[in-house]
């Protein structure tokens, strides 16, 4: 059984999904606003704003992490290119979904399992049984989220045994692994410390050329130095999107100049 | 203006004394209720003092190895036998017969509950559950003899009037709650962010259940079962109604059997006098039942160590 | 390029999957049904036996060698007077020793050992406390088969429960209503009996009445210290119309509870005391499922009210 490769026809321009008109509610809460958006193949898109913006509600609707729980609904579209499909449509499966657009979060999230067996979880459940592929695309994996080094003597540990950036770094070759179209950033740095916080950017830097990225961040400088893309988010909705260098030196709008400016949020 | 002396509240020393007497109160109770708390210590040493006391007048007149190998129970005969495997064979076959049914009922449930279940299906079965843990054993007894052996006796017509299949079978729908709740909440204790990070990558529910949260919660699962366990090997008033009580040396759930505890009812009911021979058996079986739940406990409590959560 | 044939790869992977989702759907749904299935054949069963039995004179009659005239008068007076001497000894001792073990227990060797004890007791068979209750009780403290013993008796098996209930409940309120009480002068067994007792009550009584309905169905320890299953008298009543107007020689009567009177009737193998334990069985049931019902709404009540 093999896994499908990430599309091959990077150009700068090229899109990798577009959000129309999301409107998003928890139960009777409108939690998103009216937000549309274009996300670069192949670019790290950040998404930025204060606390209760909406910025890791609206991450999670790109890998429909909200149907695990009742009383969410979703309204508008994410259209994931090529194949032009409403990944938010009642229709399509949500773990079809998961499968295509991984997600790392906030908090380093390793299985109780050994790192080997952490790495190779996804492949697993995608059908992958010979030993020989698993133990290549771990590899793979691992040298991608730079641990391989660090960890090849000892696979067969309890993946808790890491440090905290160890296993942050773990759980990106985890979702590495799989070679998902879109990969999500949940303020992936924001329980770590300043040394394992900058492994997970540089790391960041290094895939940036094989994967799509949306990342959230409430770190205006891990955005500057991460990202292509730069949203602000306020109160649910999309009030600026575009390139990180024009947005960080010369944002249109008053509320972002303010916010990056450190005056507000 | 006349300046009113302002009054001067004044701390005497003498104070100190009021204090050591409140410092004497304030440790009388905390000794008193120490005294409480350590009760269950002396509740537990006083079992096995009276288990093991009581035991070892027996085994003055009975040899251990007699105890261990001989093949028959009798020990109201005339001929007395002191063999304790028939009833301990007996307590097996219950017992299996009662996990079989418990442990998988109990984990699908706890599966079921803890995974699939919207929320208010869980908050209508836990409670129905915990309800159904609390009738009465001697109401499932009356249930087991009453209305699950003539149910049986329908489908297998070999079967008798009392047998340890039917006893089994209910003692296993009994524990069902114990094993599930206690299932489930070691289930629902891990923390959501770990199934986020199987269904991240594309898991299904089943798939997150079985190869994320229950590897996870392991120990609580563990736990759940050796308590099962414990209870049905424990369990006395299903089996005295619906096993029968003769000791018999058998490995097939279709005959009629007495458990350790079965026995135990057994003499009590009779006019034993204290200090007699016959009393003493009871205290050389109850001894062995609490061994063997010991071992179980000792057992679940290395399991716990060796799957400890490390979330 | 995302070819077609991974997407359908991927789709079929998911079908395969799902399968397995829907089937541990499926079995779990089952199971519950066989749950409930059995408790309405249980409680059905013992409705169609019992329900004719369950007449005024039913409640009012001593057991009887005719089945037709017995009753459980004297069972459900014992059960009561048994109840009473459970609470009035499991309570005190229970909440003092979840108290000490919450509130002052030094984190030492002795507090572990304790805490060991109180888990380990939990699992001890309910007959194993019969045994040490026929030792103990009946002999070496001379109480005989009398309510007292068999009241002590079940104050011991439910002791871990209201043990761990008073830690439960004690271990949910906050430091900062401690920390309000110390700040103005209070000892801290007036920080415990001012505060922390009265705002964990509610979650307390929930493990008193869960122990009180486990102990009112307990039968085998109860057999085990010898009581008698044919009783047809009352014990002495606990008020009298002479000075003092209280009497506790009712404590070392003799006495016969419910479900030993149940366990009584089951025994016989005629048919008739049959629908008779059918008729005690449901009293018994009635009774553990409101006792558990109580518990399980007041704890319901409580996680709903109480946000700290």
């Amino acid at each position: 059984m093999q896994i499908f490769k990430p599309t091959n026809t990077a150009s700068p321009t090229a899109q990798k999904a577009a959000v129309k008109d999301l409107n998003f509610y928890y139960g009777a809460h409108q939690a998103l606003k009216n937000i549309n958006m274009v996300v670069h193949e192949k670019q790290v898109t950040a998404l930025i704003g204060p606390s209760g913006c909406g910025k890791s509600t609206f991450l999670r609707c790109f890998n429909r992490m909200h149907d695990l729980y009742p009383h969410n609904h979703y309204e508008g579209e994410i259209l994931l290119y090529p194949d032009n499909e409403n990944i938010l449509s009642s229709e399509v499966d949500p773990i079809e979904v998961r499968m295509r657009i991984s997600m790392v979060f906030q908090k380093p999230n390793p299985f109780p399992k050994s790192i080997f067996e952490n790495v190779a979880y996804g492949l697993r459940i995608r059908g992958v049984k010979r030993r020989s592929i698993l133990e290549e695309r771990v590899e793979n994996a691992l040298r991608n989220a730079a641990l391989w080094e660090e960890v090849k003597n000892r696979l067969g540990d309890l993946a808790f045994n890491l440090s905290g950036g160890q296993q942050q770094r773990l759980c990106i070759a985890r979702a590495l692994a799989t070679d998902p179209e879109i990969l999500l950033f949940d303020e992936p740095t924001s329980a770590l410390d300043p040394i394992a916080t900058a492994s997970i950017e540089e790391l960041i830097s290094d895939i940036r050329n094989k994967v799509t990225i949306l990342i959230v961040t409430h770190n205006m400088q891990q955005a500057a130095r991460v990202s292509d893309y730069t949203a602000y988010m306020y109160m649910g909705e999309l009030i600026e999107f575009g390139a990180t260098d024009k947005i960080f030196i010369k944002p249109k709008n008053k509320q972002t100049e303010d916010y990056i400016t450190g005056r507000f949020g | 203006m006349v300046r009113v002396p302002v009054p001067v509240i004044s701390h005497p020393p003498k104070n100190l004394r009021r204090n050591h007497k409140r410092y004497l109160k304030e440790r009388i109770i905390e000794l008193l209720l120490f005294l409480a708390a350590s009760l269950s210590v002396f509740i537990t040493f006083a079992i096995i003092y009276l288990l093991i006391s009581e035991s070892l007048v027996f085994f003055e007149h009975v040899p251990l190895w007699d105890f261990l190998t001989d093949t028959q129970w009798t020990p109201l005969f005339d001929d007395a036998h002191y063999g304790i495997l028939p009833l301990v064979s007996g307590t097996a076959v219950s017992s299996l017969v009662a996990l079989v049914i418990a442990l998988p009922f109990g984990t699908i449930i706890a599966i079921y509950l803890s995974e699939f279940a919207p929320f208010t299906v869980r908050e209508i079965a836990k409670p129905f559950l915990e309800l159904l843990g609390g009738i009465p054993t001697v109401v499932y007894g009356y249930f087991a003899l009453l209305f699950v052996t003539p149910l049986l006796q329908a489908i297998l017509p070999d079967l008798p009037g009392f047998s340890l299949l039917s006893a089994g079978l209910v003692m296993g729908i009994m524990i069902i709650p114990y094993v599930s709740s206690m299932t489930e909440d070691a289930m629902r204790s891990v923390p959501m962010h770990l199934r986020e990070g199987s269904y991240a990558i594309g898991a299904t529910r089943f798939q997150t259940a079985v190869k994320v949260v229950m590897p996870a919660s392991l120990s609580g699962i563990a736990a759940a079962y050796i308590l099962g366990i414990s209870r049905a090997v424990g369990e006395t008033m299903v089996v005295a109604i619906a096993a029968g009580m003769q000791p018999n040396l058998v490995w097939n759930p279709m005959e009629p059997a007495a458990t350790i505890t079965t026995y135990i009812v057994q003499v009590s009911l009779g006019d034993l006098p204290h200090g007699s021979i016959g009393y003493q058996t009871i205290f050389a079986a109850g001894l062995t039942l609490l061994l063997l739940t010991l071992v179980f406990n000792i057992l679940g409590h290395l399991l716990r160590k060796r799957f400890r959560e490390v979330y | 390029m995302n070819n077609p044939d991974n997407l359908n790869e991927i789709r079929a992977i998911i079908a395969h999957h799902k399968r397995w989702d829907l089937l541990a759907l499926t079995a779990g749904i089952i199971a519950l049904m066989i749950a409930v299935l059995t408790f309405i054949a249980l409680f059905g069963n013992m409705v169609i036996d019992g329900m004719p039995r369950l007449t005024w004179e039913f409640f009012t009659s001593f057991p009887s060698r005719k089945p037709e005239a017995a009753g459980i008068l004297s069972a459900w007076v014992g059960t009561t007077l048994i109840m009473l001497v459970t609470a009035a000894a499991a309570i005190p001792l229970g909440v003092a020793a979840g108290v000490y073990l919450e509130e002052y227990a030094p984190k030492n060797f002795i507090t572990e050992v304790i805490e060991i004890n109180v888990t380990n007791l939990a699992g001890v068979p309910s007959i194993i406390y019969g045994l040490l209750a026929l030792g103990l009780f009946v002999y070496q403290l001379g109480l005989g088969q009398s309510i007292l013993a068999a009241g002590l008796t079940l104050a011991l098996l439910i002791l871990p429960i209201v043990i761990v209930a008073t830690r439960e409940a004690i271990r949910s309120i906050p430091v900062t209503i401690r920390e309000g009480a110390y700040a103005l002068g209070a000892t801290k067994w007036q920080t415990v009996a001012d505060h922390v007792l009265p705002y964990s009550a509610a979650g307390i009584l929930t493990g008193v009445i869960i122990g009180l309905a486990r102990a009112i169905g307990e039968t085998a320890p109860i057999i085990t210290i010898g009581a008698l299953t044919f009783i047809a008298f009352l014990p002495a009543s606990p008020i009298q119309d002479q000075f003092p107007f209280l009497s506790f020689e009712w404590l070392l009567e003799p006495f016969t509870v419910m479900p030993i009177q149940m366990f009584n009737w089951v025994s016989r193998p005629q048919e008739a005391f049959q629908h008779n334990a059918a008729a005690a069985g449901l009293v018994l049931v009635v009774m553990t499922l409101l006792m558990n019902g109580l518990a399980i709404y007041l704890r319901y009540h409580l996680r709903k009210k109480i946000k700290w």
